[in-house]
């Protein structure tokens, strides 16, 4: 077969990272999204497509966006769904997270998301249960959806991935939804700058094939599309980063920058530490597409459901 | 056309090109003439938007009429997502008018158990409220699972086991034809 040949179906049978997906498998996640987008815009924005599937939502790491995201898109599929958060369950009361799995097993699920904090908690889960597993963001390891929806928002501004040039400014050590961004854009043929302290960028990355910088001028030089990620206020202090003004002066997306650049569009993935990764002005500024990548976010995860419950992987 | 074998052609360009246009007379019969702007075409994806867009060139020549076309994909209403194995690839929807008191004419080039019809029907229902829907269907298999009919019938082709239909039209398959097909297993 063609490897360029559009596909109808996944080769994964989870989705647990963008490293092992392919350009064609991500191509048509991007493609059934768009066709979700549209059903957003009915009048019933509901489809019966999942009646009769179960999702079990498993947080195991506090989540208000990403967790209302994917319930929204079940609920919208007509998929029935039930939500395990981290407080007021078993999981607080020391049950591992192998027990846990089972007793999810046990009660007939065909897909599980799940967020944790320990990198490969969701390949951890696969070996658990039969379930289809959607990787929601485990550590510091990866976070496809919201790279796809990411992705997603980018083709909505721009023709091709072949040629776009995507800064990513931040914490991007500490930061899976870098490290699934990299994965996606570098394997779509776009050309990705990482720009951060040196003390937030990992050591080596230029081997996944990217380029870096700790100047934010040179990131934004013939840059598409800006990226800014959340600074966990924890980093500070933490001898990581002198302090929160020293950042948002060095790294932070101002006016200026948009004036300069008059294509660029900037995203975040939120929530947004206002004046700190972008000032107040550029949040709210018409090629800021924040918010069309949470609208974004519901259309991908109903797409990446759709895909994998009906897929035969 | 892979994986089958053509057993027999059933209709070639000319007599699919006539067929068409009996059946543009015959939506034109259900048309009131007080009521001829509610009128619309919706085509079943993917022959059925092709088929809906040659209606619409015959209506035209013959009373000159213009009639919108809106395209219907079924897949997110169909319910046979666990006896599949394949992920059925969702196609384009876009009905660009308000569907509330439409007369609307579904279109699709095959019938066979119904089901897609069913799906087609609930998907429409879910974007508007007709004041009627007539179905409109190019080759009639008759093996119905579901009870629906067609208003205007192409032609009725009852198959045996392992026999299927296949409809082509030059807008996507290079040629104009239908053809009675051996599944091979």
């Amino acid at each position: 077969m063609d490897p360029a040949a559009p596909l109808t179906s996944l080769k994964h049978r989870h989705l647990l990272g963008l490293s092992t997906y392919s350009a064609p498998e991500i191509g048509l996640i991007l493609e059934t999204a768009r066709e979700f987008r549209e059903v957003l815009e009915r009048p019933i924005r509901q489809v019966p497509t999942l009646r009769g599937y179960t999702v079990a939502n498993l947080f195991f790491e506090p989540s208000t966006r990403t967790r209302l995201s994917f319930e929204l898109a079940e609920k919208r599929l007509s998929a029935e769904s039930v939500s395990f958060t981290r407080s007021g369950s078993s999981l607080t009361k020391g049950e591992s997270l192998r027990d846990t799995a089972r007793n999810i097993e046990a009660m007939k699920v065909d897909l599980a998301v799940i967020r944790h904090t320990s990198p490969g908690a969701a390949h951890f889960l696969t070996r658990c249960i039969e379930a289809r597993v959607i990787n929601a963001g485990d550590g510091a390891h990866e976070h496809p959806t919201q790279a796809l929806l990411d992705l997603l928002t980018m083709s909505e501004h721009f023709p091709s991935f072949e040629d776009l040039r995507v800064s990513i400014i931040g914490d991007i050590a500490h930061s899976r939804v870098a490290r699934s961004n990299i994965f996606g854009l570098t394997t779509l043929g776009a050309s990705v700058t990482l720009c951060a302290p040196p003390t937030l960028l990992p050591v080596r990355v230029e081997e996944l094939g990217v380029r870096t910088t700790s100047h934010l001028e040179e990131a934004l030089d013939g840059c598409d599309v800006a990226m800014a990620l959340r600074i966990q206020r924890e980093r500070f202090g933490a001898s990581l980063l002198p302090s929160l003004r020293e950042y948002a002066i060095r790294f932070g997306l101002r006016m200026r920058h948009l004036r300069e650049h008059p294509d660029m569009i900037v995203m975040h993935p939120g929530p947004i530490n206002r004046g700190v990764e972008v000032d107040h002005d550029v949040a709210d500024h018409e090629r800021a597409v924040i918010l069309d990548q949470v609208t974004n976010g519901v259309a991908v995860r109903m797409a990446v459901l759709y895909l994998l419950a009906t897929g035969s992987a | 056309m892979q994986g089958v074998a053509v057993k027999a052609q059933l209709m070639d360009a000319s007599d699919l090109d006539r067929t068409i246009a009996r059946m543009a007379r015959q939506i034109l019969e259900y048309c009131d003439t007080d009521r001829s702007d509610m009128m619309v075409l919706v085509g079943i994806q993917t022959r059925g938007v092709f088929l809906a867009q040659r209606l619409k060139a015959k209506i035209r020549a013959f009373e000159g009429l213009e009639l919108p076309i809106g395209v219907l994909d079924a897949t997110l209403y169909r319910d046979d997502f666990r006896q599949r194995s394949k992920t059925r690839k969702i196609g384009l929807t876009q009905i660009p008018f308000d569907l509330s008191e439409r007369d609307v004419v579904l279109v699709d080039d095959v019938i066979n158990t119904g089901r897609t019809v069913r799906a087609a029907m609930d998907a429409l229902m879910d974007l508007g409220r007709p004041s009627i829907i007539r179905l409109l269907i190019m080759i009639d298999r008759e093996h119905r699972e579901v009870p629906i009919r067609a208003d205007i019938v192409g032609r009725k082709v009852p198959t045996i086991p392992g026999e299927e239909v296949r409809v082509r039209l030059r807008e996507i398959d290079a040629r104009d034809g239908v053809w009675l097909v051996q599944r091979s297993e």
